[in-house]
């Protein structure tokens, strides 16, 4: 074998690397794209071209794009490390047109050797794919969709924008071609329509208007038909006609038989009725494409800051240098309007961060040295001098992208279920087109089912309204992390709220110190935050300040507390039972309003913290817009009973629970759904992770420990409360919509189908009953955004965003 | 109805003429951003 690419004939950089079997022989390839070519080619039989050419095969154009994904560097800023053995990424598919295609590229990277997960989302075009790097490279991925005719490429901003540009420019240009054609042939065709039979209309000038006609449907056909015809021959090979065959059928066949017609000057021409198809369709179709864009680029925004550059000091200079190249301990300097690269801790100056971004907050935050900045949030007034703690893909809006991307890739189960009944009644539709024409003995009978009762409707019923939510979610600082969340969430009767870090700030101060008096104040204190050094719990930020004792061998006892030795005496910092269970002798009795925190050893009590915590602002309203939508809301706690009593009887929560450890929160939500209740948890601490993966549907806050934003099915970005009815709201109100959508696409095609079948109904009325059908679906299914811009009865007004546009120029 | 066969192809020209109007329009630019004209009169300097 030689040493070059049996593809293009360049040097092998790494022979046997990439080999594929081509006429019988194993050939060796210098790249995966020349591979994929190749077996690409010799797949579909026509491996002859090896024998035959003259020069060798032109390499890939996007050849070194597939290779540059493999690098390390370049992949820390859109690949997500789960251990040694996995990674995953997020990929942005071209080419997709529809379900079967989203099929075809889900199973082709399911079976490529070593990919571990693969979900496709048709809303925002991408792949979710998880792989194991020692047994294949992401470049492998990209050249098995390249392999199937598809393309990959990791998400990128900058060239998701040029993409997206160039998709809606293709739309346009398509819906301006048929909707000029249309309106145009429409006016060759009123002659024909006013003459109908009367014979004033001259057989020439009859002609001279058909062949008008032919020429300006022409381009309808070649220019704005393209998808129809694309989309239907993929789904024609491979047997799955999804709702563009139909559509190509009748469009194809109606404009061959008008075309004919129009040659020999016999037989009905139905110009008009393609032209003006094409063009509803069209029209229904780009405003799927702007909602789909629209909600996507909100998540873009989350990214977008991963392109810019910062100024990294290196030897007392500040020297320009990519975000993601940045590593923790650097020191960077921001300057004024720009993005801030990574999430760290300001050292020098002082300026407002608008945090809108990550938070939905639109009021720009102070920030003075010590204060933390997350990367993406924008620096309004002054330079800012910052140390890095976290870049590229570790940092919180990396993480929040991720999340919020993993909800746009899965699908939801309702769209999966429309997806699959359209796909049944594409065949029923195809089968009694081609007996009705039968009957018939008339072509027109079968165009006319073909057009009539395509399930284009069907197929557009749920996607864009699901998405026109998630989008507008995400821009008040709601993240979506699973797309079937909405339907469950609609349907939540009894909504579980945690106390602590949730209905409060979790932000507590030590109001009363108790002493047993065998230790002092300032000895308990400093035994205290020893303990609760290492730990993350709200309550241990109480600890924080002052002296601390070196404690030995901590152990946490998540709900309860946590053990730990001084000096080999055995001490214990936590609830009263935890307590209990190691000291001698009776403990004091808590007190009724503030949360207590026991410490004590093997011998007794030594002290009780009484730790007093604030409201969270809005949480009043907040439950009390939860109760006025009909839901049942339970206070769900591991605080002492007497302060989570006093806190429902505040917010007038009827149902509570105190001293509840994780296992029982769990339990509690497991037994509410035995009685057949829908679960909705709102929790935010490490200890609420299981209960909220137990919940049917839950939301986590924005602030809170990482493992529980991963569990949950919402993010509260910005930690309000306020989002939680708002969401609920909006959750039922896209559900009512896409049972209306369902509702309305089901029952015109039950009533269209045996209309057309039977001769009713002509391809004009078919052509236009079923574009109107669409772009009823696709109109009703976009109010599901736009309810947000309503002011709801429980929201105070937020500023919009027209106030903050001083700050930015 | 003589005027006819002078006033539909050319009626046919103007059709193509107009298209390329737009094609060019459309690929200079014009279309990509139609929500911001809206907002551009709203802001006080530049």
């Amino acid at each position: 074998m030689t040493g070059t690419c049996f593809h293009c004939g360049l040097p092998l950089p790494e022979p046997g690397r990439w080999r594929a079997p081509v006429l019988g022989v194993p050939r060796n390839f210098c790249c995966a794209g020349c591979q994929a070519v190749a077996s690409t080619i010799a797949a579909a039989g026509h491996a002859r071209y090896y024998e035959t050419r003259e020069r060798p095969g032109a390499k890939p154009e996007s050849l070194p794009d597939a290779l540059a994904y493999d690098d390390p560097l370049a992949q820390r800023q859109f690949t997500d490390s789960n251990g040694p053995n996995e990674r995953s990424a997020t990929l942005i598919l071209d080419r997709i047109r529809c379900a079967a295609c989203l099929w075809l590229n889900e199973q082709t990277l399911r079976h490529v050797p070593g990919v571990l997960r693969a979900d496709l989302n048709y809303t925002t075009q991408r792949a979710r794919v998880a792989w194991d790097p020692v047994r294949c490279r992401l470049s492998d991925i990209v050249a098995a969709t390249r392999a199937i005719g598809y393309d990959a490429y990791p998400y990128d901003p900058q060239r998701q924008g040029a993409f997206d540009r160039g998709a809606r420019r293709k739309a346009l240009w398509g819906l301006f071609v048929a909707g000029f054609g249309a309106m145009q042939v429409m006016m060759y065709a009123f002659p024909a329509y006013v003459d109908e039979g009367t014979g004033t209309l001259s057989r020439e000038a009859e002609a001279l208007m058909r062949w008008a006609s032919l020429l300006l449907t022409a381009p309808v056909i070649v220019f704005s038909c393209g998808p129809f015809f694309s989309g239907a021959w993929r789904e024609l090979r491979r047997l799955r006609p999804g709702m563009d065959t139909p559509i190509a059928l009748g469009i194809g066949a109606g404009f061959a038989a008008s075309a004919w017609a129009t040659v020999t000057g016999t037989g009905a021409v139905y110009f008009d009725s393609i032209a003006m198809l094409a063009f509803l369709l069209l029209g229904a179709r780009y405003l799927e494409l702007a909602a789909r864009q629209r909600a996507a680029r909100s998540l873009d925004r989350l990214s977008r800051w991963s392109a810019s550059t910062a100024f990294r000091l290196e030897d007392g200079k500040y020297v320009q240098a990519q975000a993601h190249e940045l590593v923790k301990g650097d020191l960077v300097m921001v300057p004024a309007g720009d993005r801030i690269p990574a999430d760290g801790v300001v050292e020098r100056g002082s300026s407002s961060v608008d945090e809108s971004l990550l938070t939905g907050e639109p009021l720009p935050l102070a920030k003075s040295p010590g204060s933390s900045i997350c990367a993406g949030t924008l620096n309004l007034e002054q330079p800012l001098t910052m140390r890095v703690e976290r870049a590229g893909g570790e940092t919180r809006a990396a993480a929040i992208a991720r999340l919020v991307e993993r909800g746009a890739a899965s699908r939801p189960r309702l769209v999966a279920a429309a997806d699959r009944l359209a796909q049944v009644f594409t065949w029923i539709v195809l089968v009694v087109a081609a007996l009705a024409g039968l009957h018939a003995g008339n072509g027109w009978v079968t165009i006319a089912v073909l057009v009539a009762t395509c399930p284009c409707a069907l197929a557009l019923a749920a996607p864009i309204a699901l998405t026109q939510v998630s989008g507008d979610l995400l821009a008040r600082g709601v993240a979506l992390t699973r797309a079937s969340a909405l339907e469950t969430l609609a349907s939540a009767t009894d909504v579980v709220l945690d106390k602590t870090g949730t209905l409060t700030n979790g932000r507590f101060r030590i109001a009363r110190v108790e002493l047993s008096g065998r230790a002092d104040s300032a000895e308990c204190r400093a035994l205290a935050s020893g303990l609760e050094a290492g730990s993350r719990h709200p309550l241990a930020r109480a600890f924080e300040e002052g002296k601390s004792v070196p404690v030995e061998s901590i152990r946490n006892v998540p709900g309860r507390g946590l053990e730990g030795k001084v000096d080999g005496r055995t001490l214990r910092i936590g609830t009263e039972n935890f307590c209990r269970e190691l000291a001698a002798g009776p403990l004091p009795p808590p007190d009724s309003a503030l949360t207590p925190v026991y410490l004590a050893d093997e011998l007794g009590w030594l002290a009780v913290f009484h730790l007093e915590d604030t409201l969270r602002a809005g949480a009043d309203e907040a439950v009390a817009a939860l109760q006025a939508a009909g839901l049942r809301v339970h206070l769900l706690s591991g605080d002492h009973p007497a302060a989570v009593s006093a806190l429902a009887v505040r917010l007038g929560i009827a149902i509570w629970h105190g001293g509840a450890s994780p296992q029982d929160k769990f339990g509690y939500a497991a037994q509410l759904q035995r009685e057949g209740r829908v679960v909705a948890m709102v929790g935010d601490g490490l200890n609420d992770a299981p209960v909220l993966a137990r919940a049917n549907v839950s939301f986590a806050m924005g602030g809170g420990a990482d493992t529980a934003q991963r569990h949950a099915d919402y993010v509260l970005l910005g930690n309000s409360l306020d989002e939680v009815p708002s969401t609920f709201h909006q959750a039922r109100r896209a559900m009512q919509i896409v049972r209306q959508n369902f509702g309305w696409a089901l029952a015109y095609n039950a009533i269209v189908l045996p209309l057309a079948a039977t001769g009713w109904i002509g391809p004009l009325e078919a052509a236009i009953g079923m574009a109107a059908s669409s772009f009823i679906v696709v109109l009703n299914a976009l109010r599901a955004g736009a309810s947000a811009q309503e002011p709801e009865p429980w929201k105070a007004s937020t500023s919009s965003s027209l106030s903050r546009s001083p700050s930015y120029s | 109805m003589e005027s006819l066969y002078l006033l539909i192809p050319l009626s046919v020209a103007v059709v193509f003429l107009i298209g390329w109007v737009f094609w060019c329009a459309l690929h200079g630019g014009q279309f990509d951003d139609l929500d911001r004209a809206g907002t551009d009169v709203l802001s006080e300097d530049e």
